[in-house]
């Protein structure tokens, strides 16, 4: 096993494309160093991408923030203005492990690890970020929804590394959440979770709406009908208990260990009702 | 040497939080835990494990491991002793499987290596061929006559032809005409519950060195609950004899029952004995959980009659347990708890233990209580709830007291259930209002506790300080406790005295910290050591002042004459002694060893509220009381420690804690993600109340406190649950997907 750090995103993408074994990338390897504990890995080459120039900033950018693929979760809730911007976002990224892991935890490894369950990935999608990705021929961009595609599989090809996550600028009156179901308090992984981006109109109203859930199918769920459901009214009981059934209609979810899938399925909807309320609330609106 | 008889004392020492000896070490790091130990030359042992929970073993090849690079031992269950008596033949063949695989995990073959990676690489290079067996995990399968046969020939002799061969035991406790008793109560409730097997959960996984020299003569350093338990089981499993091998335990991590037993141990001493090197095994938290032992799992029915006025008028219990691959008895121990806490007219309880391919049960705090009273204390609740009766009346109306018969036999002695009922019922917890969706639970628990074999050793040194040799691993705060005890006795400061833990070739034998014996037996034979002590200092003070040992009493660390015929002599104090020693016949030490009987059964209440989420079946600990009777709390943080630490335990068995199996018998949780302990964020501040009902068999009226309190957590949450959701739940864990499908079951 080989470990290397370049201090360019270029030369890593080298790296990784004449590399013929198996390769890791490592960005805060809060993901990677369980695989290779567990011993469900054993790469040939891991990839270091923390000394990259630029990586482990958070830049203003066109009214949004650019942020650094080896930006930790502790650096993003450090960060008062995105923490004001994209409450829903970081609040997400900060449940992940505990308060030693958030210190190295990046939301674009919770995001590469490809986990259905992963708590960066509704937020950043029910914000519509995007993820800028270097390869062989320079960078492209990709929307960050765009990138699981099944459990521990994205888009981002094996001599590919993500090199930034974009959040974009936001209309004023706009609020998004996070929430998860676990069975403890913290220490542990969504057995269903929930994203709610709004944006309002003046008179209060939603104008705007993306519901995203986690842990309830391969890959994280944008739910139309529960954002149309929410658009043109407010949060009132009627209103979330039609976003609530449109949630769980959305759910494909599977038994497992951590939770039934009729679980799962009753849990999502409870948790986007839940997060719509908190939702609305930071976005300016009362019922 | 009991309470009574002793003079009435004011306590100087004892009773006091005094500092705790361990908590330097602990907070720096200094302290030396089962895998800080090392030895030049050591290699790094690795343990091959079954992927299957049932099959046979058709043939080891090891020839590829051994060719290994680095390598320097292979051992199998071959390398053991064939002769040994049946339980200890079940630890061995626990260690290293012999012919069959009986679980998911069993240790198969282990590695002796110059490092950890090598030691890994050739365990994949070890051919086994297994035939693979059906295999059976749930209780009640495994007693149906179809069931796939575990280990056949095992059943005692009481128990019944024509059940499956998987059940190994059988027992009957209780008195009166239970049938009668049902006739004339009011209202009988029969209920059927099931409970997950947990793990102790200690921090700290297994680990040991191990160093056998040629001649045959080994040292084993480990974290263990009792070394000398460790060399009787490894001798035996070695075919040494024990005089060959000591045994030293290290300061350890957790072990609440789980380290009274050996896992790894044998296989060290295998590998070192092949290797001629000293071998070092340390278990990965993956290893723990497959291969550690778990409590039990049940599956309980209980049946209470009580008349409207809240008597309960009889009670029966079937308790059927599983302690995995190997016979188990813990389930006699449940059998006779179950309703220990009530005097009854008409009790009957019938156990059963079954054989499944789960890993072998290892003690938990009070095995077997915690399932059987929270079955119990649950049909008792919702008799309180059908009859409208307050549920800590009732348990008043029908407690044990001094003089009942017990429900499995004895007589109760003087007893701290009612004092410790009527303490919650006089605490503001039990009035304070509750909103909607929060319910609060109450439970009674019990343990017998235990005295057993113990030695110890106490010196007085030259300057006047005080060193206590004893042999048990301090888990709970001992050292702390067996020096108050000593300073009390002595009349000197605790900070004079300090304890220290012997290795088995310095102290006679002493059974393993369990049954809550530490704080009573060990602090028992501390204080008759330190009498041996004044009685051999007030000799020599005799022979300085030319009267006779009778006429000298000592009093407040110091000798003193007494009686009209001594004389006046100024008191000559432990450290004046002391200093003269060697010119008044050498050194002076007191010893005690004994078998102490009198530990002083235990009991205790729980008092807690909880609020249940509706929508999602997440339930919110909210407050939590513990009252318990410590006949005389030593060092009262301590007692208050094991007491919040039970309920802890008790709140993650309850709530989340279960091992979890596929249809194959493969153990899909083996680590602390899924198997779900309680974080601190989970928990709310949880109350103690001691309560002092001496203990009539001991000096001080010391009681074990250690078991007790994680056996009423699981009946007080789950009535306090059922109360909050409006529906009985009578399946543990009451894990969030559970308590929802029930809620919606409701409608």
């Amino acid at each position: 096993m080989r470990y290397a750090r370049p201090e360019t995103a270029t030369e890593a993408v080298g790296l990784l494309a004449n590399e013929a074994g198996v390769t890791r990338v490592l960005a805060g390897g809060t993901d990677v160093l369980v695989q290779l504990r567990a011993g469900s890995v054993t790469p040939d080459l891991i990839v270091d991408i923390k000394r990259i120039a630029g990586l482990r900033a958070i830049t203003p950018e066109a009214g949004g923030f650019r942020i650094g693929a080896a930006v930790s979760g502790a650096e993003l809730g450090e960060h008062a203005a995105l923490c004001a911007l994209w409450p829903g976002v970081v609040e997400g990224c900060n449940l992940i492990g505990s308060t030693q892991v958030q210190g190295r935890a990046t939301m674009a490894g919770n995001l590469c690890n490809g986990s259905p369950a992963a708590d960066a990935v509704p937020g950043l999608v029910a914000a519509e970020a995007t993820a800028r990705i270097e390869g062989p021929t320079g960078p492209r961009e990709c929307a960050v929804a765009d990138i699981p595609t099944g459990p521990g599989k994205t888009a981002v090809q094996r001599d590919e590394i993500v090199t930034s996550i974009f959040l974009p600028a936001r209309p004023a009156r706009s609020g998004d959440a996070y929430l998860r179901f676990i069975p403890r308090t913290e220490m542990d992984i969504a057995v269903a979770s929930a994203a709610v981006n709004l944006t309002l109109a003046t008179d209060g109203t939603i104008a705007a709406a993306r519901v995203v859930l986690g842990a309830v199918a391969p890959t994280v769920v944008l739910v139309t009908e529960a954002a149309t459901a929410l658009i043109g009214n407010r949060p009132d009981a009627a209103t979330l208990a039609t976003l609530q059934a449109a949630c769980s209609a959305a759910c494909n979810p599977i038994d497992d260990k951590r939770g039934t899938a009729e679980f799962r399925t009753q849990v999502a909807g409870v948790l986007a009702k839940r997060a719509t309320l908190i939702a609305y609330a930071r976005a300016g609106g009362s019922l | 040497m009991a309470f009574d008889t002793e003079p009435k004392r004011d306590f100087k020492v004892v009773g006091r939080r005094v500092a705790r000896p361990d908590g330097i070490d602990k907070v720096t790091g200094r302290a030396l835990y089962g895998a800080d130990m090392s030895a030049p030359g050591m290699l790094m042992g690795a343990i091959l494990r079954s992927p299957h929970a049932h099959a046979e073993i058709v043939s080891i090849d090891v020839t590829a491991a051994v060719a290994l690079d680095g390598v320097k031992a292979v051992v199998t269950g071959a390398d053991f002793a064939d002769a040994m008596d049946a339980a200890t033949a079940d630890v061995r063949d626990n260690c290293l499987a012999r012919g069959k695989v009986l679980y998911d995990g069993h240790a198969v073959a282990a590695v002796a290596a110059a490092s950890g990676a090598i030691a890994r690489a050739a365990l994949d290079l070890i051919k086994v061929e297994y035939r693979v067996l059906p295999s059976v995990t749930d209780v009640d399968l495994a007693m149906r006559a179809d069931a796939p046969v575990v280990q056949a020939g095992r059943a005692v002799e009481v128990v019944p032809v024509g059940l499956s061969e998987n059940v190994t035991d059988h027992c009957e406790f209780g008195h009166g005409d239970p049938e009668a008793g049902f006739a004339a109560a009011d209202l009988v409730i029969d209920r059927s519950f099931t409970t997950a097997a947990t793990h102790q959960g200690y921090i700290e996984p297994h680990a040991c060195l191990a160093s056998m020299g040629p001649d045959g003569k080994a040292d084993l350093w480990c974290t263990t609950q009792g070394q000398w338990a460790v060399r009787t089981a490894c001798s035996a499993i070695l075919g040494m004899r024990a005089s060959q091998l000591r045994v030293t335990a290290s300061e350890i991590g957790g072990g609440f029952g789980g380290k009274t037993t050996v896992f790894i141990e044998p296989v060290a001493l295998a590998l070192s004995r092949k290797a001629g090197r000293p071998v070092k095994i340390v278990m990965s938290r993956t290893e723990v959980f497959r291969a550690t032992g778990p409590t039990v799992a049940s599956s309980i029915d209980v049946k209470i009659g009580m008349t409207k006025e809240g008597r309960i008028t009889a009670g029966t219990a079937t308790l059927r347990y599983t302690g995995g691959a190997f016979p188990c008895g813990t389930v006699a121990m449940g059998a006779q708890a179950a309703f220990a806490a009530y005097d009854l007219a008409a009790v009957r309880t019938f156990g059963w233990n079954a054989l499944t391919n789960r890993p072998k049960e290892a003690a938990y705090r009070a095995p077997g209580a915690p399932q059987a009273i929270y079955a119990v204390e649950s049909v008792v609740d919702e008799l309180c709830q059908k009859l409208a009766l307050d549920p800590l009346e009732v348990r008043l109306l029908n407690a044990a007291r001094e003089g009942t018969r017990s429900s499995y036999g004895p007589t109760f002695e003087a007893i701290g259930l009612e004092a410790t009922l009527e303490a919650a019922k006089a605490h503001p917890h039990y009035a304070a209002p509750l909103a909607a969706g929060q319910g609060r639970g109450l439970s009674c628990g019990f343990w017998f506790n235990f005295g057993g074999n113990t030695s110890v050793s106490l010196t007085i040194n030259t300057d006047g300080t005080v060193g206590i040799t004893e042999g048990n691993p301090d888990i709970g705060g001992s050292r702390a406790a067996i020096s108050q005890m000593a300073a009390e006795e002595l009349g000197i400061p605790y900070e004079q005295v300090r304890t220290v833990i012997a290795d088995t070739s310095s102290l006679g034998h002493n059974d393993v910290t369990d049954g809550s014996r530490v704080t009573f037996a060990v602090g028992l034979a501390v204080i008759k050591a330190a009498r041996d002590a004044i009685a051999k200092m007030c000799a020599r003070v005799a022979r300085i002042w030319g009267i006779d040992p009778e006429a000298v009493e000592w009093v407040d660390g110091a000798a003193r004459p007494t009686g009209p015929n001594a004389g006046t002599f100024p008191p000559m104090t432990l450290a004046e002694i002391a200093a003269l020693s060697f010119k008044t016949g050498g050194p002076i030490a007191g010893h005690h060893e004994s078998n102490a009987d009198g530990a002083g059964v235990s009991f205790g209440v729980h008092l807690v509220d909880v609020e249940v989420d509706r929508e999602t079946g997440a339930t919110k600990v909210l407050r939590y009381t513990v009252f318990q009777d410590a006949g005389k709390a030593v060092q009262p943080d301590y007692v208050e420690g094991q007491m919040q630490g039970g309920a802890v335990q008790g709140i993650g068995w309850a709530l989340n804690e279960e091992y979890i199996h596929d249809a194959e018998g493969h153990l899909l949780n083996p680590g602390f993600l899924d198997y779900r302990v309680p974080v601190a964020s989970d928990l709310p501040p949880i109350e103690a109340v001691i309560l002092e009902i001496p203990n009539p068999g001991h000096p001080y009226g010391v009681r074990g406190v250690g078991e007790t309190p994680i056996v009423p957590p699981l009946a007080a949450i789950a009535n306090a649950v059922s109360r909050a959701a409006g529906v009985r739940l009578t399946a543990l864990p009451m894990s969030p997907p559970r308590v929802l499908k029930a809620l919606t079951a409701q409608g």
